[in-house]
This record gives C-alpha cells, structure tokens and sequence, in this order.
C-alpha cells in the first residue's frame, strides 16, 4: 500500500534533483530557472501529501499559493533574463558581477 | 494493485524527467522534459485525491509557465555549448551536496514517521461527502480570503513588473500618439480661404 513515506522519498529525490541542476548548469540561468521549478513542484508534492493523509485541506491552499508565487517568479525571472540579454548578447550569469550594481 | 502501480509510474517518470530536464544538453528539450514532470506529478496529487492542485498544476505550469520558457529559450538566441562549459567541474561537488541532502531528507522523513501525529489539531478537517474543489473552494473564499487576494496581488505586481522591465521606448519607430490626435481641433487644422479665380492655392 501507498503510504506517505513515498511521497517524501519521491519529493525528497525531486528536491534533491533540483539543487544538483543548479550546481552543474551554474552559467545557464534558463536551466537554473526550471531547476528552481522543480524545487518548487517537489515542496507542492510534499504540501498535498501531508495534506491527503493527514486530512487537513490547508496544506492544499498553501499548496495553491506557491504555486502563485512560483509563476509570478518565472515571469519576473525570465524577463530579468530578457533585459540582461538585450544588453548584453549573452547570458552567461557569471560574468553580471560586471554591472557593479 | 492498481493504485500501487499507478503511483510507481508516475514517480518512476516524473523522477527520470527532472533528472533529464537538468542533464539534458538542448534547453528546448529540458522544458519538454520539464512540462512532462508536471504532468506525472499532476498525476501523482491525482491519486491522493488532490485534484484542484493537480489541474492547476496542469493548467498554470504545463499552460503558461512552461510556454514562457519555452518563448524564451527560442527567442533569445543563445550559444548554449559555451554554457555547458564547468559542467564537469562544478558536477562533484554538486553531487556531492545533492546526496548529502537527499540523505538528510529521508533520514528526517524517517524520524518524522516514526514520532506521534497531533491530528486534534488539524485547521480545516476534509469531510468526506465533499468533493475536493467544491471543499478547496468553501476554505478559500471565506477562511482564507484575504491570503487569496494577497495572492492575487502578488500576481498582479508580477505581471506588471514583468511589463516594466521587459518594455522599451523604441526611437526608430513612430508610433501613434494618442494625446496629440485627441487635442486637435478643427479650428487649429482647417482654414477657410477665399480664393481668387486663376491663382494657385497658397499652404
């Protein structure tokens, strides 16, 4: 039977995924980005599993808030990346150190 | 049977396919791998009865999110094998982070199940008889209405930052203004002249 050990384990691996994808791709931001979604989709799959097994629907809402915030961060990510290729040609992130912002 | 199998599945491929939207050598195919994470895990929430999360898994990430990513990548025209460069270098430790932390997880999910659950305590308790939208809709819109249009907020403040930013004033371009079309009067555009028969008209 499923229990929610599984779940985590599942989640726990896909997290695990996600920060392993930001340490090898570390000069594509574009990957670093849908790394960060995984992240966020591993923490959503943890949210609705605690959430159906312990039957209390708020880890569902928070769930759902994430989720908000995680479209409003690669809307706002990719057109930062947008505007930094335009003035730069590239999107090698480790050279932004020269914008001395 | 069927729900066990069904749940291996899904696991099996949304794992595979975040391994591969990291891994994979062409950004084009890591979105494509990335949106079929979605769905498998669209899947997964399917089988704990979460089904609001799943469709707006579906809907938000696999309909907007990822297309956006995917305008992106194609839009910007990007030596992807200069950015490979590191991968290597930067993959042992990488690895080795991942594993260590992969390890804490399971080991905190471990102790976590082994502790007492305080299930008197639960905010929102699911009935039974209640369909899981029709619940997820009853708590949103009176217990946590103000947390959802602060939601709604943030989205709308990302959807303007995002137009800030991405816009430009262009000055190789004429575009319509507006404003000096709506002030035009016609006492200041047209002039009545009386004119004499054999001249030229004079502008």
């Amino acid at each position: 039977m499923i229990g929610i050990q599984h779940y985590l384990v599942v989640s726990a691996i896909l997290f695990t995924m996600g920060v392993l994808g930001i340490f090898i791709n570390r000069k594509n931001i574009i990957i670093i980005l849908m790394a960060i979604e995984l992240i966020l989709l591993s923490v959503n799959i943890n949210l609705v599993a605690f959430s159906a097994f312990l039957g209390d629907l708020v880890g569902q809402v928070f769930a759902m808030f994430v989720l908000t915030v995680a479209a409003g961060e690669a809307a706002i990510g990719l057109a930062i990346l947008v505007i930094y290729f335009r003035g730069r040609g590239s999107i090698a992130v480790d050279d932004v150190n020269r914008m001395k912002g | 049977m069927i729900q066990a199998f069904a749940f291996y599945l899904f696991a099996a491929v949304v794992i595979l396919s975040g391994a591969l939207t990291v891994l994979s050598r062409n950004p084009v195919h890591s979105v494509l791998w990335l949106i079929l994470a979605f769905f498998n895990a669209a899947g997964l929430m399917v089988l704990v009865g979460a089904e609001f999360i799943a469709m707006l898994l579906v809907i938000v990430y696999v309909g907007a999110v990822a297309v956006l990513f995917l305008f992106v990548v194609m839009m910007l025209d990007i030596d992807f094998a200069e950015l490979r460069s590191g991968f290597v270098r930067y993959g042992f430790f990488g690895l080795l982070v991942a594993l260590v932390l992969a390890a804490e997880m399971i080991i905190a999910g471990g102790a976590w199940s082994a502790g007492s659950l305080e299930l008197s305590q639960r905010a929102a308790p699911t009935s039974g008889d209640l369909p899981n939208i029709e619940a997820m809709g009853a708590l949103i819109y009176s217990k946590y209405l103000y947390i959802f249009e602060a939601a709604g907020l943030v989205l709308l403040v990302a959807m303007i930052g995002a137009i800030v930013l991405t816009h430009r004033e262009r000055k190789d371009v004429r575009p319509q203004n507006i404003s000096d079309q709506v002030k035009r009067r016609p006492q200041d555009a047209v002039r009545n002249v009386d004119q004499p028969v054999g001249q030229g008209v004079e502008l």
